[in-house]
């Protein structure tokens, strides 16, 4: 069975569900502490949603000097899928692990909403299972959820098709380019602002045209992370 | 105990939405003088010792690589506060691009 680490760190939120997203997937979670050295030989690693340190210094900060993070950097540098959700998406951004930074929504409001996505890129190890151009719906839920880089930056991530989720309809947060999500080169890290473990479960996602709650778009991140560690 | 004095600001060609914030309270208070507002951060170091080289060259890269997210942010300044309270800019030049 796949074993894919879930960080929990000094105020994690959403590690829990992250944990039984995996479990839904068909993996098995299991769950790693930022303060720890050891992955404990997982296949894959997820840095969950939150507020670490409670957004002290910028959001992700401390979180991304911790002793486990450099054992995820080394990790990533092999190979091994990493995707970073909210929070951890800030947290690979302040690692360097992924490119750009995530500044204070546009409006200086804190949205919750369900939000429409297109997976720009779907040959990463977190998007595989998509078609590219494919939306989904997915909650979305940030107070510091707008993407920035410099124009060289955001024009090598639009060259090389390093996008991999872009914002439809409505820009939640002023990220430039509507980037919702980016990968690095080899594909292994991902991050995004937006949670798909909250659009896992019927009953518990969002709504659609079927059925209230009962989106669950998230489901294939996961999915796509075990498949592609099978393929492997 | 001396200190050093690191101050950050976010990017000037990027939008500071604090800023931005704290510029409309100022227009609703009546204050019509201010077109922008900036918010940074300053952190003060307290020093075990005195401030020597070796010293500002670790405040230097701890500015950039820690106190700082040089994608989002400049350090704008880096300044030895000794225990008078006197002031010495010279610590800055190595820090800023």
């Amino acid at each position: 069975m796949t074993r894919v680490g879930v960080v929990t760190f000094p105020g994690s939120l959403d590690d829990r569900d992250a944990q039984r997203a995996v479990r839904f997937a068909g993996g098995t979670p299991v769950a790693l502490w930022h303060g720890d050295h050891d992955l404990q030989g997982v296949d894959a690693v997820v840095l969950p949603g939150g507020f670490s340190y409670g957004d002290y210094l910028r959001c992700g900060a401390i979180a991304s000097h911790s002793p486990i993070m450099r054992e995820v950097v080394t990790a990533a540098e092999r190979g091994v899928p990493v995707l970073g959700i909210c929070n951890g998406f800030q947290m690979l951004t302040e690692a360097h692990l992924l490119p750009g930074g995530l500044i204070r929504n546009d409006h200086g409001s804190f949205i919750c909403r369900d939000q429409v996505l297109r997976v720009e890129n779907a040959s990463t190890a977190w998007t595989n299972g998509y078609a590219a151009g494919q939306e989904i719906t997915v909650p979305l839920k940030n107070g510091e959820g707008g993407y920035i880089a410099s124009t060289e930056t955001l024009e090598r991530l639009e060259g090389e098709g390093l996008v991999a989720f872009r914002y439809v309809g409505v820009n939640p947060n002023g990220s430039l380019n509507d980037i919702a999500g980016v990968t690095n080169e080899r594909g292994n890290v991902v991050g995004l602002m937006p949670h798909p473990e909250h659009a896992v479960e019927p009953g518990f996602g969002p709504d659609t045209a079927a059925a209230m709650r009962s989106g669950v778009d998230g489901l294939t991140i996961f999915t796509s992370a075990l498949h592609s560690l099978l393929a492997a | 105990m001396p200190k050093i004095v690191v101050d950050v600001m976010p990017k000037a060609e990027l939008l500071d939405p604090q800023g931005k914030a704290v510029a409309g309270a100022l227009a609703r208070l009546g204050n019509e003088h201010f077109s922008a507002v900036r918010v940074g951060k300053r952190f003060e170091l307290t020093v075990d010792g005195p401030v020597d080289e070796a010293v500002l060259s670790s405040v230097r890269e701890i500015a950039d690589e820690l106190l700082s997210n040089s994608v989002i942010e400049d350090v704008v300044n880096i300044t030895v506060v000794d225990e008078a309270g006197e002031h010495s800019a010279a610590a800055a030049s190595g820090a800023l691009a």
